[in-house]
């Protein structure tokens, strides 16, 4: 043979393209596979019509009372009516429309923030940071500019669970961060600190750290010395998340080579601007899954403020329902509530993943 | 000390002392790594430190840019005291550029701003400028036309080279070199000492831990040679390879040169 002839490229044989390809390889593989898939088609075929039919196909959808819902399906009526309720808690209807600024405001800051290549990053950043929030404050709040005051008494509803976890999750990475470097620093004292601080905190259900923020806090503090309950309730939440944020980005600390410190170092740079230009960026880049986790599960431990009496969606959902208008309601009320939690912590998840495809590329070591 | 180096050009400045090691030792712990150092480099002098892994070297080169801390004796760069206090700390960092075995660059910076974070950030120069700079060197390097890449798309030689060029754009008086070439595969390994070669004949001052003979020979100055924590021998390169004094350093020229 000495004439060498490059073997033409074929097509794939059938079974390894193609729906039946797909469905042969992934649910027909062996007689086992079989079976399963065959059981799990049953199963949805049991379970699903009639959550269709209860939620779309008898549902009553329009009508302002009770008597509207004569289907037996499911009364979404009950969440329409409802709906400013949930969103806004008692905020007065007049005003609803400072509440819709404020968080349109943060979206587009956000959106600005997130989108890239926009110049200035760290301009806007510092704003959403340390600006926004008084103009966030004041909108809310009033009492400036002639805007009605509307105590946080009356706050409620989905505004108040996003203030809640917002605050949250900014209060707390900060804090997080300074922790999880305090807990690899050399200096002993600051150290124990540092571990202490977290290894107290983690220990602690966060339905306790808001008990105690709300009944126990008042009783330490002199005559006369009262703040918010809110207040009060973010501090703890943003104090006990700090603790989880702290035990995360210790991980990815702990994953970025000491070269990195040591370039930096000997290029001149101080501790302080090695971590925040080398170190940091990289550590929290490797650790936003985690990150996010605990960030959705903050989100959703938001409701147990409900026991310290403020009412976030989850809560005033609850509310609702004992409205004797209104009884029997207890279905629809829970599945549009967790229908809202599922879709809040299903955008957070999928921005994550997105995020973590857009870091990947080129930055492999 | 050998003071008249037989295959130095006559152009070589007798320059004043750059870095003078003085009866230094170090311990990590118990353990004894650096014993009674002394070493003087000169302004424009080429040093290469070999000897066996463990040895000391590293450590030794990395107390001079306090990346590891001595416990006695001095080391002095350009008369500044390597202390613990942090403006001396920073100065002396100022003036001693480093290159590591493994690069070390910053996976998340483009290969320009892996140049110009430390004038940036450090020496405070406008990121214009900073740029205008970096290229510069980069050019010097032969690798300006990779700057817009990230370092995970380079190769190797590639990769120390940018690395040789980082350090160079805070314009440091002595470099320091530690095995730049041990981690890479033999193809690439002439890119980067043809680079280190270029700077010795530009006239810097380096120290260089390599086991690159050819390269040793070719630009060195003299020689040291350190075992279990100690310089045991030094040389101008002719005499270090051709008639080595010491049992220890015949044993490893033999097992480094014999392939
Ligand atoms: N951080 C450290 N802690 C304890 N021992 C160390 C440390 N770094 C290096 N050593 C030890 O010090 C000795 C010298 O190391 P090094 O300077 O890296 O040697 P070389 O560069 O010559 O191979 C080795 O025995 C090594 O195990
Ligand atoms: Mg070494």
């Amino acid at each position: 043979m000495d004439t060498f002839e490059k073997h033409p490229d074929l097509p794939p044989p059938v079974s390894e393209v193609g729906v039946i390809g797909w469905l042969r390889k992934n649910l027909f593989s062996s007689p086992s596979n079989s079976v399963m898939t065959i059981a799990a088609l049953y199963l949805l075929y049991l379970a699903i019509p009639p959550v269709i039919k209860w939620a779309f196909i008898d549902a009553d959808w329009v009508g302002n009372t009770r008597a509207a819902c004569t289907s037996g399906g499911a009364c979404w009526v009950f969440v329409g009516a409802r709906f400013e309720q949930f969103m806004f808690g008692f905020y007065p209807q007049a005003e609803h429309w400072r509440v819709l600024l404020t968080w349109g405001i943060f979206a587009g800051l956000i959106g600005l923030l997130i989108a890239p290549r926009i110049p200035g990053k760290i301009w806007i950043g510092s704003f959403t940071l340390f600006v926004f929030p008084f103009i966030a404050y004041n909108l809310f709040h009033g009492g400036v500019f002639g805007l009605p005051v509307v105590t946080t008494s009356q706050w409620g509803g989905l505004m108040l669970t996003l203030i809640l976890s917002t605050v949250g999750i900014v209060c707390a990475l900060p804090l997080g961060i300074l922790l999880a470097l305090g807990r690899r620093s050399k200096m002993p004292i600051l150290k124990s600190v540092c571990v202490s601080y977290i290894e107290l905190w983690r220990g602690v259900p966060l339905i306790t750290v808001l008990f105690m923020a709300s009944v126990m806090l008042p009783l330490f503090l002199p005559q006369g010395v009262d703040f918010n309950k809110l207040l009060r309730a973010l501090v703890g939440i943003a104090l006990f998340q700090g603790a989880y944020v702290a035990e995360v980005v210790r991980g990815g600390l702990q994953a970025i080579p000491k070269g990195q410190f040591e370039a930096a170092s000997s290029l001149g740079l101080s501790y302080a601007k090695s971590m925040v230009l080398i170190v940091l960026p990289q550590a929290l880049k490797m650790v936003i899954p985690g990150l996010v986790v605990t960030f959705i599960e903050l989100f959703k431990d938001t409701t147990l403020v409900s026991i310290i009496s403020l009412l976030d969606l989850l809560g005033i959902v609850q509310a609702g329902l004992t409205d004797p208008k209104w009884l029997g309601m207890t279905v629809e009320g829970y599945v549009f509530a967790g229908l809202f939690y599922w879709a809040f912590c299903f955008g957070i998840s999928r921005y994550s993943l997105h995020l973590e495809r857009r870091f990947e590329t080129g930055h492999k070591r | 000390m050998s003071e008249a180096n037989v295959n130095t050009p006559a152009e070589k400045p007798a320059g004043e002392p750059m870095i003078e090691i003085i009866d230094m030792h170090k311990w990590y712990g118990a353990f004894h790594v650096l014993k009674d150092i002394n070493l003087t480099v000169r302004r424009g002098e080429r040093i290469v430190v070999c000897g066996p892994s463990g040895s000391g070297k590293s450590t030794m080169i990395r107390c001079i840019n306090h990346l590891e801390e001595h416990q006695r004796g001095k080391i002095l760069v350009e008369g500044v005291e390597v202390t613990e206090e942090v403006k001396n700390i920073e100065r002396i960092r100022r003036d001693v550029g480093m290159v590591f075995q493994h690069f070390n660059l910053f996976p998340h910076l483009t290969v320009l701003d892996n140049c110009c974070l430390a004038p940036i950030w450090v020496n405070k120069v406008p990121r214009k400028e900073a740029e205008a700079a970096a290229m510069t060197y980069l050019e010097r390097v032969k690798i300006a036309n990779q700057a817009t890449k990230f370092p995970g798309q380079l190769s190797g030689g590639q990769q120390q080279r940018v690395a040789i060029a980082r350090s160079l754009c805070m314009s440091p008086k002595v470099m320091l070199f530690d095995e730049p070439t041990s981690a890479l595969d033999p193809e690439m390994i002439k890119e980067v000492l043809d680079v280190m070669t270029d700077l010795a004949e530009e006239g810097m001052t380096m120290i260089c831990v390599t086991h690159e003979m050819g390269f040793a020979r070719k630009v060195a100055d003299r020689v040291i040679f350190m075992d279990a924590g100690q310089i045991v021998e030094e040389n101008a390169p002719e005499e270090f390879f051709l008639n080595p004094q010491n049992e220890r350093t015949k044993l490893f020229l033999s097992q480094i040169l014999q392939h």
